[in-house]
């Protein structure tokens, strides 16, 4: 995406604590009202490039543009950005009115307007009926939904939010997901989000950038990054993956013909980036892209043998740990349990035939 | 072999010791209020008679209104002034990192190890080397470095207790460092800013040694009462007087803990 597309442009940022580098080198563009997520383990630098954009930390190198105008000389306190704190960092000495009141002091509204755009954001976030109560009489996804009202009533251009669900149960964390991509669709407002949770990044997000040690490893749709990441870091941190060691043997139109490890010949296809016969590379599957059955099927070069090593069952599909002859490592399947007693013939049966599609390879550099 | 661990099992010997501590404690104090409604004017057993003529006369001693006045003055401005002193301290030691904490934090402590008498001795040399001279504005300085460690110790455990993202949140909403530390970071040390006035008063209003080297003419409550023991007849007026302060400060604490209590969950609606 080009710069001038660019709503917030985070360009060649680095954030240096001492000798430990924070954040490197990372240069982002994120289009206004897209709901952007930066996803990363814990000390991958995402939380300190979030607090980078709202102001409480200075880039060392590099500059951050809001809608066009550079941050580093403004002050959190001018800044078009608010943020939803991990902890929620509601204000324990004032009600759920006075928290989301909160950051209009300077609006100088009358009492009724204020009221009015107080009332609003409680709509906003289902809260209304508990302007009164006070902080520690909430739960924690009350606090959660205190602290977005608080935040977008200030109207800010980007709404910076911290690991907001990390804290609430798994029920609570899957409804806010849904809530809180439904209220950023309809108040148009940008949204950067902090995960760890993949799977939170890619039900909410519109675009994802992936970071590992202070560094941005892709950037994609949710999409993109599930079904072709362009690393065996995303490709191993963005779901389940089953990787193949392989060499290239020779390409034709588009299509690689590869010697794998315990795989034979296989074909795969070859897109970006481009790889020239005689390489190394890793050719990765998803689990659920390999079909398990106790018969080969006809043709048989896009199949392999194997013996199931061991098998969870988890209810609408199985997990099935696969050795095949040649690898160390077991191959894992999903499959999703549509009839019923599949999972014990596969299990009752020695040996099991995995076939996939050839297009659902990916191909990518070994690391 | 017993189905309670000793966990749970009560304890009588310290049941005992516990009683005891507290009789030792608190006796001698309420022999105060005791005496001083004895009819007679030797502290002594048996007690001879019900009386409130102590009381009277304590009332009418002009000496000791003013020696109480003086107190109180000097006790409220050292409040005052160490507990603004230890605001500052605390929330720049808690709040920002920076160069030679340590040992800022260890100077400021030090008053609290110095014995008074030695602390009470530099500071007469000093207020009569820069001509300040002897007076309550020199006791009130005396008590104001004493007073500081504590109010700073008790304010900085209240700084610490409360989480630096509320103060990021206030500016990220658009406040400036000003308007954050009145609405968000006062009213959340406000009651560690009562407990520190309060200790402050207590530790300058009973203060004896500083007051001793530092007052002139006009004597500190402690001054004055240590001066009547030497007149017998004058003794039972004093215990009147400390039978008052007995009942003050039990209220004064009541009232603090009642407050402390309610702030615990006091909402407000504005935070202005």
């Amino acid at each position: 995406m080009a710069r001038d597309d660019a709503y917030i442009a985070i360009e060649n940022v680095s954030k240096h604590f001492g000798e430990v580098v924070a954040v490197d080198d990372v240069s982002i563009q994120i289009r206004r009202g897209e709901f952007f997520s930066l996803l990363g383990a814990s000390g991958c630098g995402k939380t300190t490039l979030l607090r980078m954009l709202a102001g409480f930390e200075a880039p060392t190198l590099g500059e951050i543009y809001i809608d066009d105008a550079p941050m580093s000389q403004v002050a959190p306190h001018h800044r078009p950005t608010n943020m939803v704190f991990q902890n929620y960092a509601i204000f324990p000495h004032l009600n759920v009115r006075g928290n989301v009141a909160y950051g209009l002091r300077k609006e100088k509204l009358s009492a009724t307007d204020l009221k009015q755009r107080v009332n609003q954001a409680l709509d906003m976030v289902k809260l209304s009926g508990f302007e009164h109560r006070g902080a520690n009489e909430l739960s924690g996804g009350q606090r959660q939904r205190v602290a977005l009202a608080r935040a977008l009533v200030k109207r800010p251009k980007v709404l910076l939010l911290d690991e907001p669900l990390g804290a609430l149960d798994k029920k609570l964390r899957e409804q806010m997901q849904l809530e809180l991509r439904a209220l950023q669709q309809s108040v148009g407002i940008t949204f950067i989000f902090v995960t760890h949770d993949q799977e939170e990044a890619l039900t909410m997000s519109d675009r994802i950038a992936v970071m590992s040690e202070g560094r941005v490893m892709q950037i994609a749709s949710p999409k993109a990054l599930y079904e072709a990441p362009t690393s065996v870091l995303v490709a191993d941190f963005i779901g389940q993956m089953n990787f193949i060691e392989a060499s290239v043997a020779e390409t034709r139109n588009g299509t690689a013909l590869l010697d794998a490890a315990g795989f034979g010949k296989i074909e795969a296809p070859i897109a970006d980036p481009f790889f020239d016969a005689g390489s190394r590379v890793m050719v990765a599957i998803r689990p659920e892209k390999l079909h398990i059955a106790v018969d080969g099927p006809p043709g048989g070069e896009t199949a392999v043998q194997g013996r199931i090593g061991a098998a969870a069952y988890l209810g609408d599909r199985s997990h099935y740990y696969v050795h095949v002859d040649g690898r160390d490592e077991p191959i894992a399947v999903a499959a999703q349990n549509v009839e019923s007693g599949l999972s014990q013939r596969l299990e009752a049966s020695g040996a099991v035939w995995l076939s996939w599609a050839p297009a659902s390879l990916v191909l990518l550099p070994p690391d | 072999m017993s189905s309670v661990s000793y966990i749970q099992r009560p304890n009588r010997p310290l049941y005992g010791y516990a009683i005891l501590y507290l009789a030792f404690l608190y006796v001698p104090v309420l022999l105060l209020p005791l005496f001083s409604f004895n009819d007679g004017i030797y502290i002594a057993f048996p007690i001879e008679g019900f009386t409130t003529r102590w009381y009277e006369e304590m009332l009418q001693n002009t000496a000791m209104h003013k020696a109480l006045w003086n107190s109180i003055r000097v006790g409220l401005v050292t409040a005052v002034v160490a507990t603004i002193l230890g605001i500052f301290a605390a929330k720049a030691v808690t709040r920002y990192r920076m160069p030679g904490q340590k040992p800022v934090i260890a100077v400021i402590m030090v008053p609290l190890v110095i014995p008074d008498i030695i602390l009470g001795t530099s500071l007469l040399i000093l207020v009569n080397n820069i001509g300040l001279g002897l007076s309550l504005v020199s006791v009130t300085l005396g008590h104001i470095a004493i007073c500081v460690p504590f109010s700073m110790a008790v304010l900085m455990s209240r700084f610490e207790g409360f989480d630096k993202s509320l103060e990021e949140a206030s500016s990220d909403l658009g406040e400036n460092a000003w308007w954050t530390f009145w609405r968000v970071t006062f009213p959340l040390v406000f009651p560690g800013v009562l407990s520190s006035m309060l200790l402050c008063f207590i530790i300058s209003f009973d203060e004896f040694i500083i007051a001793f080297f530092l007052a002139g003419t006009d004597p500190t409550l402690p001054l004055f009462i240590y001066s009547q023991l030497r007149f017998p007849q004058k003794l039972p007026g004093t215990l009147a007087l400390g039978a008052c302060i007995i009942m003050v400060s039990f209220l004064v604490v009541a009232l603090n803990e009642w407050y402390r209590r309610r702030s615990s969950h006091g909402i407000s609606d504005t935070g202005l």
